[in-house]
């Protein structure tokens, strides 16, 4: 098996707490890129020179050369510079992509970091640009989403994940409450973790069933809410590793798998990508499932976790409404997954949200995680979902 | 607020065209042995080179669907619920739909549907809906 030979960590992270309504001063991603860099480096006890690589969604203000764009502004020559594109799996994608170049020996510490706050500074001269309402979908002409997917509503995510839930629960049956629990136990989390958006209000699962229907069978707390944010890590070779502040948290596995944009055109849309990106994880990292700690699993919607949880090998296809029901998926629990509260209750501080995942399990690994920290964490899994579960990929993270 | 409406494209035109005349129309490749759909330059998967259009039913079974009480976007602000369904054609490949003139409660995965062709004469194309076969 080819693959990581585990010898780059993260080694230092920043997370602001997400919020609904901005509060903070109003930046561009460029300074949004800077500001997070440098917290992230301070958290590793290392500086801006230290750094040698870079890695980024693109920045809102300059369409095209971004990695030089922001090597310009960081005034950071580097050696590796790339743009990933995976809508929610971004940042995980990220990672395993910034550990490969280390171990290729092109660089020995890269920024990896998501910008979270879409509140930017607004032109006094120049026409507002406007988002639209076509979302992740292309409205381009051309776009097959455009000419087959837009004209019949298909846009956003909540109806296609509807869409999904209904297809599982045709196939699998589908147990309201158990569904629920995901988001009630994440809740728990959340409240042990004061950065969380939700800090502080526990929800039931009749909480959740009493929440309006969105699309059916989803109810609103089943659906990530949009937050404004931002995070990263800075990742480096074992030597960079060594004289850094925290315990490294090493890169040991992933997968990656991209299998279509709209789920239309899924070969099975019950079989999610994640399967393959996970099995390659286990195998690279030399681990299996059981050795997991904690799981930090993409949840933008409940049923993407019930589905992950089965697809990425924790328990059998069709099994996932039984396994997280006789589960305690909190921090002290059995099944200790999405500890800070995932996004759906931490939040989700747009593209950053995939980000929170890889910080959430590496908080854990590196025993940071306060209140909400699982006992003896040594091993995270970190899943990062794009897209309509098109795109995804699995991290396994250990510490030393 | 309007709807937007597909723009045919050079390759997808014979499909449009199809519709219009109220008939479905795919594109097949021979070495794959498989329909395909939406239409494209080469056969998914194999890039073959021998796409050909060959007309089909149109009939289909509901893959999977939505009833959605929130508009997914605001210019169906004011045709909710939208019945939003993906169907599986008879010759195997799926497509993204609404389903109209039914009773939502009455939508059931694995449901035999048939096509409904719904003229835009004013945008010059006809959009691909279905209805309870």
């Amino acid at each position: 098996m080819t693959g990581l030979r585990g010898e780059a960590a993260i080694v230092g992270f920043v997370e602001l707490p997400p919020e609904r309504k901005p509060t903070r001063p109003q930046m561009f991603t460029i300074e949004q890129y800077a500001r997070l860099a440098k917290a992230a480096l301070d958290d590793a006890g290392l500086d801006g020179s230290a750094i040698d690589g870079l890695v980024t969604h693109g920045i809102a203000e300059s369409d095209m050369f971004a990695p030089a764009t922001l090597s310009e502004y960081l005034g950071i020559p580097i050696n590796y510079g790339e743009v990933v594109d995976l809508g929610g799996a971004t940042s995980a994608g990220m990672i395993w992509r910034a550990a490969a170049a280390i171990e290729l020996g092109l660089c020995e510490a890269v920024l990896v970091i998501v910008p979270g706050a879409y509140n930017l500074p607004v032109s006094k001269r120049r026409a507002p640009k406007g988002f639209g309402y076509f979302g992740a979908s292309s409205n381009n002409f051309g776009s097959p989403q455009a000419e087959f997917e837009i004209p019949y509503g298909n846009l956003g995510q909540n109806a296609p994940y509807a869409q999904i839930a209904r297809r599982y629960a045709a196939e699998f049956g589908y147990d309201p409450r158990a569904v629920a629990k995901i988001a009630a136990d994440q809740r728990t989390n959340a409240c042990a973790t004061p950065d969380a958006v939700f800090y502080g209000q526990p929800i039931s699962i009749d909480d959740v069933l009493a929440s309006p229907m969105i699309a059916d069978p989803l109810h609103r707390l089943e659906i990530v809410m949009p937050c404004m944010g931002g995070a990263g890590v800075v990742v480096t070779s074992a030597s960079v590793a060594r004289r850094t502040k925290n315990r490294p948290v090493w890169v040991k596995g992933f997968g990656e798998r991209i299998a279509f944009k709209t789920p239309t055109y899924a070969e099975d849309l019950l079989r999610s990508p994640i399967s393959q990106a996970a099995d390659r994880a286990f195998e690279m990292a030399g681990l299996t499932r059981s050795d997991v700690d904690m799981a930090s699993i993409y949840d933008c919607y409940t049923i993407t976790v019930l589905m992950s949880v089965e697809d990425a090998g924790f328990c059998e296809k069709g099994k996932g409404m039984e396994f997280v029901a006789s589960h305690d998926l909190t921090f002290s629990g059995d099944f200790p997954l999405n500890t800070a509260g995932g996004q759906l209750s931490f939040g989700q501080a747009g593209m950053a949200g995939g980000m929170h995942h890889v910080v959430d399990g590496t908080r854990q690994v590196m025993g940071r995680a306060g209140a909400a920290q699982v006992r003896d964490c040594n091993r995270a899994f970190v899943s990062g979902n794009g897209g309509i579960m098109s795109e995804q990929v699995a991290l396994v993270l250990q510490g030393d | 607020m309007d709807k937007p409406m597909p723009e045919p494209t050079p390759v997808t035109q014979p499909f449009w065209d199809a519709l219009k005349e109220h008939r479905v129309r795919i594109q097949y490749s021979p070495s794959a042995g498989q329909y395909v759909f939406y239409p494209r330059v080469l056969a998914p998967r194999t890039l073959a080179d021998d796409l050909e259009w060959r007309d089909v039913s149109g009939d289909a079974t509901l893959y999977t669907f939505t009833v959605t009480d929130r508009a997914t976007a605001p210019p169906w602000q004011d045709s909710v619920p939208q019945l939003m369904a993906v169907v599986e054609l008879d010759e195997g490949p799926r497509v993204t739909t609404e389903m109209v003139g039914v009773d939502p409660a009455s939508l059931q995965v694995g449901m035999r549907v048939k096509p409904v062709f719904e003229d835009h004469p004013d945008d010059g194309v006809t959009l691909l809906k279905y209805t309870t076969a």
